[in-house]
């Protein structure tokens, strides 16, 4: 008895191989890399080093973002407001540097609008128990219009004293011909990787977004933890903004409209569930890439612009279908 | 000396008495049967005991000193240990994740903490092994039956040295063969030393691994008295009012 209890407790239920496969994440990985391959063959200009050093470039900055989403959305939870966010955070940065002030003081003031958004909404969330999806909805709307009043809705492309140095941020190589934002990305997935496997805060996060109620009755710091989230939220989102007005030279208000929609797609298609407690950093990565390299091939195959998104609704539907099959089978 | 003792415990919210006047006290390693009808306070008592109510009146103490508690938290760090109805588990985390959910183990020093997956999966195969449930820690709780679920619920109430164990409705929704997992594991918490309140509705669980039984009726306590000593019949009398007190 006590030898087969003991071989019983022991065993792991699947061996790595088998929670690779099982993985959406990995099926999504796998689609990329033959899309590329595809592209690759069918096409001569996909896989020249200026378009993929496009690709890279294009595709961090959802995917910057989508990292702190997948955070969110593990908790259950939706971040509406970022595509704005990321516009207020470049503008506050845009206007302050155009001001004279230095580099610091502009990313210091970005950075701080960014946690100021954040928490507001995680308090509103956690402690006055707004739904998630309406308080983000509202400040979708107020970021973008702060970012008209800072800027007067004018163009900025002038970033005072630092304006080189702005600029090489954004959109520099400093390390082997990588875009400086892939280098930014690489360092905040592993970095988010990191907290969601090895740290108490990540395995909270999961907790909360698998049964808020438990996690609440064994003393997990629910509300604070909530805030947290949404403040890194908005912070991604202020991140990319900057990184982006580096590489843009310019600050519309406009920019980031409807990134949202993308930086949601991606984490879903990366293994997130809207329904909480599911989602992986590496996965955020690869559902954004995807989301680049469909957009990006469709210009080079000569696919009218207007099917862009047909293609990526569609691979978001794909991707979480083969998801719903599998439940499916286990629950049989 | 009583593990925890209650003194003329009331408890009412606005005009409702929702417990009156209870008096109880726990021994180590005993195991009470809490019985009586919807709204018969139990709830409330038990509320009182993890620390979600405080009471009107009336003074708790345990091991001699008296408890006064603000918070559910508290309850535990005083070795109180809760096993709720809905068991608190999160399906997408791990068993072992679960058992140390809010007391994760770490390794490292400063900001190199980082979980300790090993020894957590360690010391949860042990507590398993113990209570003698084939439940594997590295495994999913959302794939595991009603049994082990129950069994990662308890291993909880076992990290710490607990003295009293609270049981809500254990045995409520699960099958025949689970139920009696359930009492075993019981069993194996009342041999370690530790108290448990066992609340339910079924009869036979509660002659079953009880020492003793408690019957409520309409906020007041109307029965305390050895297994051996009573039956079913009077039991179901004293919750439904048809014998008045014992």
């Amino acid at each position: 008895m006590a030898i087969t209890l003991d071989r019983a407790i022991g065993q792991r239920q699947q061996g790595w191989v088998t929670s690779v496969l099982s993985s959406q994440t990995f099926w999504v990985l796998i689609a990329v890399i033959l899309a590329c391959l595809f592209l690759s063959v069918a096409t001569d200009t996909f896989a020249t080093s200026k378009n993929l050093y496009n690709i890279t470039r294009n595709f961090t900055f959802v995917a910057i973002i989508a990292l702190g989403m997948t955070l969110v959305i593990i908790t259950g939870g939706i971040d509406l407001s970022v595509g704005s966010v990321l516009c207020l955070c470049s503008m506050v940065l845009a206007v302050v540097m155009n001001a004279g002030y230095s580099i610091e003081v502009g990313i210091a003031a970005s950075v701080g609008t960014a946690l100021v958004i954040g928490a507001f909404n995680g308090v509103m969330i956690a402690y006055l128990g707004f739904p998630p999806f309406v308080i983000t909805l509202g400040m979708l709307s107020i970021a973008r219009s702060l970012a008209m009043v800072a800027s007067n809705n004018t163009v900025v492309f002038q970033f005072g004293p630092d304006h080189d140095t702005l600029l090489a941020l954004g959109g520099g190589a400093w390390f082997f011909g990588i875009a400086n934002p892939v280098i930014y990305m690489i360092v905040l997935a592993l970095l988010t990787g990191f907290v969601l496997r090895w740290t108490k805060f990540g395995r909270y996060v999961f907790a909360i977004g698998g049964n808020e109620h438990a996690a609440t009755l064994t003393g997990v710091p629910v509300r604070r933890i909530k805030v947290a989230v949404y403040m890194i939220s908005a912070l991604s989102a202020g991140v990319a903004g900057i990184i982006q007005t580096g590489w843009l030279g310019a600050v519309t208000t406009n920019i980031g409209a409807g990134m949202e929609l993308q930086v949601i797609a991606a984490a879903v298609i990366g293994g997130a569930n809207l329904a909480g407690g599911v989602g992986t950093a590496s996965g955020a990565l690869i559902g954004a890439a995807l989301i680049e390299v469909i957009r990006n091939s469709l210009g080079l195959l000569g696919i009218n612009a207007f099917w862009q998104g047909t293609f990526i609704g569609g691979a978001t539907v794909l991707a979480v279908l083969f998801d719903r099959i599998r439940s499916f089978r286990q629950s049989e | 000396m009583a593990v925890l003792e209650l003194a003329n415990i009331s408890k009412h919210f606005g005009a409702i008495q929702a417990v009156n006047d209870v008096s109880i006290s726990l021994q180590a390693g005993e195991v009470v049967g809490l019985m009586g009808d919807n709204g018969a306070g139990k709830s409330t008592l038990v509320k009182m005991i993890a620390g979600n109510y405080r009471p009107s009146h009336g003074t708790m103490r345990m091991n001699g000193g008296e408890l006064v508690m603000h918070r559910p938290i508290e309850a535990r760090q005083h070795g109180i240990e809760i096993v709720y109805q809905d068991l608190a588990l999160c399906d997408n985390l791990t068993a072992a994740a679960n058992v140390f959910l809010g007391r994760e183990l770490h390794r490292g020093v400063g900001p190199l903490r980082v979980l300790d997956y090993k020894s957590m999966y360690r010391r949860a195969g042990e507590i398993f092994k113990e209570l003698k449930s084939e439940t594997r820690p590295r495994d999913l709780v959302k794939q595991m039956s009603g049994g082990q679920r129950q069994a990662v619920a308890i291993a909880r109430t076992m990290l710490s040295e607990a003295k009293i164990v609270l049981m809500d409705e254990p045995t409520a929704a699960i099958s025949v063969r689970q139920v009696a997992e359930v009492l075993n594991l019981i069993r194996h918490l009342r041999d370690r030393g530790i108290a448990v309140i066992l609340i339910s509705h079924r009869m036979p669980d509660v002659f079953d691994v009880a020492d003793r039984v408690i019957v409520m009726r309409r906020g007041r306590k109307v029965a305390d008295k050895a297994i051996a000593t009573s039956s079913p019949e009077e039991v179901t009398g004293l919750i439904t009012g048809a014998i008045e007190q014992v």
